[in-house]
């Protein structure tokens, strides 16, 4: 039995039992639920389901899911691009800190984005109270798209960034020396070499898109995941928000095997030993004022407005009564998210290690199962589970274990990176010199690799603790009646318009994500 | 194998045989076995199977079919493996392999978890001190040198004093000056402790130099076992003469005890009969004036290549050129004519057509 799963997967050296069970049950338990998806959309009787499929109304939401991402993406791409060059290959002033903001408004997430855009606007908005300009309060496709592509463009141009900062300059100079214009080199050398980084920044700006609750609910703009929670929450027909999970999970897939099949291919490495040099700084000369007056307005646009919105609401009418609910809401929000990051990273290593030490397309495939608990969309992936704990095991529903538990699987992809990598730094020799010390293999793992990758395992688990802390569909799904996060007070409280009640819960939000931000930020900044 | 020899060996491998993805072995039916108190080196060219022979011995590797034998207990072989923690072989990494975390006091108590607790600062430290290294003792292996990192790692290895000591290309890290000083420092080490050692490397004069006897590898298999002066000076094959320092390769035609060659006739380690490939090392060859009368095999001086103590020549005699390295006394310059003396017997090599393609001429 063992060797025929062996000659399937061509294993020569199978991890340890006790790697290998953590990694099974993670991909178990990412796989299971979803397939209690499919059971339960085949629950209804075939003429309701063949109704529930070819409803009209999927036509218009595949439209709206559709029209929004690809939208979020031109806008996404029409600022990052530019900044990115501004940022990377002008002799702009100040390159640094631009690159910084740039890249702060990650820290923003699209609900408390959306939330600052509509307390800004309309007639009770900041804009109207202290300036007397009233604009129409933002809504709909227009709100949505503005609030996700402010959100979500940092991660095109960071990947821009670094694809830009990569180029072999010489390639330039060549062109130039083979008689092409500037302009040309850009269009004919630079562009073509920025596709695996476009592809890979569209594809996260896309799946955020398919996956947006927040913000789409709160503009009230009808995509699958919203017309999910809808059915679900609203209106109590969990058979179609099955299926509409499961058209939105084939969205996904789509996209997916889309970008699979873009970057097949496609490996733009320096080719050749030349010295690497820094491409030169072009100057700006009499784009001077139109790229300062492009980076301002973007950087007034997606940070100056929310933080000034958040800060004006905050002292309009602070109450100190608030204070008592912000400190549940705190402690609602920290101990579902510490003890799910605890256990991402703790369920991380078996599977960073196995992958790192026993690579095989069978250690592979249970990595790439935990990243499908990343890209399937937060609220599909949340009602998976709801469908599968009340069909399996009801004593979990609506407990803050599940939530947990959810947590950790759907963040679980952010914790291997870095475990990964630390994995990558300690050699698989020091475990070696342990085991001919005398130690078996899973002491040896723990004394010789374990201290090595210490620092790896708090980036990991500062990653999942910080997205679990802005986290908001899962929670609303899954939390237990009357449990307050953070970002379910925002959410909440912006729907029906009470701005000032829900400032200090987004500002404490903000404060998170700058960390997570920032996090993010030193670990690239250590890698140069 | 008499009595008294069996008694004597450590370690005995037979038949390892092991390859990794590709159908091509890399190590190919490896059998050799190690003495008591005994400095054994594996010694071949990058690839060729000597670090993973190394690393079946320590278990890190499984073989597809072979033994390994320490001390009459059958470590891998017939269905059974032991683990490496079970083994009892201290193994130094090329990268040494320093516990990051641990002081190098930490890092040499690492393997001795056998010893009471309160015994083993004591114990390492005797160990530091046996390698000059007590004043480093609460120092992070990253506040070390290259050469004392290597000797950290010797001293955790030989601190739970293991039967058996493997070195995985230990001293080629260090620069050359560090490696030779190194290099018998460790080896007197050793030789005081009276412990036996398998040292991997693709340096023959280390090999040449460390080893009471080495095995020369190539593409997976033993070519020839022998003391440092055996392979040197008797190499079996075209591959151990060449990989061994510079040689002249001849073919010539062998008729008993001698053997006539471009530069006349030269007498045979073996008698030997028909087309033979001769092995003759450049400094067991020497010029001199021609007597007209006598030598009928007249060459040319090619190139002049002074190196202050001695000098290597290149002669061209008929169609051929030979390297002859003589001391600073023997002095030709480039277009002298000179006659080739041999000075010792040529070796008689075996040929295995197998190994035709990847010799190289000398030089």
């Amino acid at each position: 039995m063992l060797t025929k799963i062996k000659d399937i997967f061509r294993i020569d050296n199978l991890p340890a039992w006790y790697f290998l069970t953590p990694a099974i049950l993670v991909g178990v338990s990412v796989l299971v639920p979803l397939l209690y998806l499919i059971v339960r959309a085949f629950d209804a009787d075939p003429d309701l389901s063949m109704e529930l499929v070819f409803r009209r109304r999927n036509l218009e939401l595949l439209y709206n899911t559709l029209l929004l991402a690809v939208s979020t993406l031109l806008v996404g791409t029409l600022l990052a691009l530019p900044m990115a060059w501004i940022t990377t290959r002008t002799n702009i002033p100040g390159r640094k800190a631009l690159t910084l903001l740039g890249v702060l408004p990650l820290a923003i997430p699209g609900y408390v984005m959306a939330y600052a855009l509509l307390g800004f606007t309309g007639a009770n908005g900041t804009l109207a109270q202290l300036f007397g300009i009233e604009l129409p309060r933002l809504s709909g496709f227009t709100g949505a798209l503005t609030a996700i592509s402010l959100y979500t463009y940092p991660y095109l141009y960071l990947n821009f960034r670094s694809a830009l900062s990569g180029i072999d300059p010489s390639l330039e100079e060549v062109s130039r020396s083979m008689g092409y214009r500037p302009r040309a080199v850009f269009f004919r050398v630079i562009l073509p070499q920025l596709r695996p980084a476009y592809y890979a920044g569209a594809l996260i700006i896309f799946l955020y898109v398919l996956g947006d609750f927040g913000a789409v609910s709160l503009m009230r703009f009808e995509t699958f995941s919203y017309a999910i929670y809808l059915q679900y929450a609203a209106a109590y027909d969990r058979v179609y928000a099955a299926w509409l999970a499961l058209m939105l999970l084939a969205l996904t897939s789509t996209a997916l095997v889309v970008e699979y099949r873009l970057l097949r291919g496609l490996f733009f490495h320096r080719i050749g030993m030349g010295s690497e040099k820094k491409a030169s700084m072009i100057p700006l000369g009499p784009w001077k004022w139109p790229a300062y007056i492009f980076v301002t307005v973007l950087v007034l646009l997606s940070i100056v407005l929310p933080l000034s919105t958040i800060i004006y609401w905050m002292i309009d009418a602070f109450d100190p009564q608030q204070l008592t609910g912000l400190r549940r809401a705190l402690t609602g929000s920290v101990s579902a998210s510490a003890p799910a990051a605890l256990l991402a990273t703790a369920l991380a290593i078996p599977l960073a290690y196995n992958g790192v030490r026993h690579p095989s397309r069978f250690t592979r495939g249970l990595e790439r199962i935990a990243y499908l608990g990343y890209a399937t969309p937060p609220l599909a992936f949340a009602l998976a589970l709801i469908f599968f704990t009340l069909g399996s095991v009801p004593i979990l529903y609506q407990t803050l274990t599940l939530l947990i538990v959810a947590y950790a699987l759907h963040f679980l992809a952010e914790a291997i990176g870095p475990v990964r990598s630390s994995l990558y730094q300690a050699s698989p020799r020091l475990e070696e010199a342990a085991r001919s010390l005398g130690y078996g293999r899973l002491k040896a793992f723990f004394l010789a690799t374990f201290p090595v990758m210490r620092n790896g395992l708090i980036v990991s688990a500062a990653f999942v603790f910080m997205s679990a802390m802005k986290e908001l569909p899962i929670t609303f799904l899954l939390a237990p009646v009357g449990y307050e996060t953070l970002a379910v007070n925002v959410w909440s409280y912006t729907a029906e318009a009470m701005f000032a009640e829900a400032a200090p819960y987004a500002l404490v939000i903000l404060l998170f994500s700058t960390l997570f931000v920032g996090l993010l930020f030193a670990k690239e900044w250590a890698q140069r | 194998m008499n009595q008294i020899h069996f008694m004597n060996t450590l370690l005995k491998t037979t038949g390892l045989t092991k390859s990794f993805d590709s159908p091509e072995k890399v190590v190919d039916d490896v059998s050799f076995a190690i003495n008591r108190h005994e400095i054994f080196a594996l010694l071949g060219p990058s690839g060729c199977g000597k670090t993973t022979t190394l690393r079946i011995i320590a278990g890190f590797e499984q073989p597809d079919s072979g033994e390994v034998v320490l001390n009459d207990r059958r470590l891998v072989g017939n269905k059974s493996f032991v683990e490496p923690e079970e083994r009892g072989i201290g193994f130094v990494f090329q990268d040494y392999a320093l516990f990051p975390h641990l002081p190098v006091i930490r890092n040499v108590m690492f393997g001795l978890k056998n010893v009471p607790r309160k015994q083993r600062e004591e114990q390492a430290l005797e160990v530091l001190c046996m390698m000059g290294l007590r004043e480093y003792r609460d120092r992070s292996p990253f506040e070390l040198s290259g050469g004392q990192q290597q000797r950290v790692a010797l001293a955790r290895a030989i601190a739970p004093t293991p039967e058996l000591l493997l070195l995985d290309e230990p001293f080629s890290n260090l620069d050359a000056v560090l490696r030779n000083s190194t290099r018998s420092e460790v080896r007197s080490l050793l030789k005081k402790a009276g412990m036996s050692a398998l040292l991997v490397t693709h340096d023959q004069e280390e090999a040449l130099s460390f080893a009471d006897r080495i095995a020369v590898m190539n593409e997976g298999r033993i070519e020839q076992i022998g003391t440092p002066e055996e392979v040197y000076y008797r190499p079996r094959t075209r591959f151990v003469a060449q990989f061994l320092g510079t040689t002249n390769l001849i073919t010539a035609d062998a008729i008993g005890p001698s053997a006539l060659t471009e530069f006349g006739r030269v007498n045979l380690d073996r008698p030997a009969e028909g087309r033979v490939t001769l092995s003759i090392r450049p400094e067991h060859l020497t010029i001199e004036k021609p007597n007209r009368n006598r030598d009928n095999y007249l060459g040319e001086v090619v190139s002049k290549d002074f190196k202050g103590h001695d000098i290597t020549y290149r002669v061209r005699i008929r169609a051929r050129e030979c390297m002859v390295h003589t001391d600073n006394r023997v002095n030709f310059n480039a277009g002298d004519h000179v006659n080739i003396r041999p000075l010792e017997a040529a070796v008689v090599l075996e040929e295995p057509n197998v190994h035709l393609e990847t010799a190289k001429s000398p030089g």
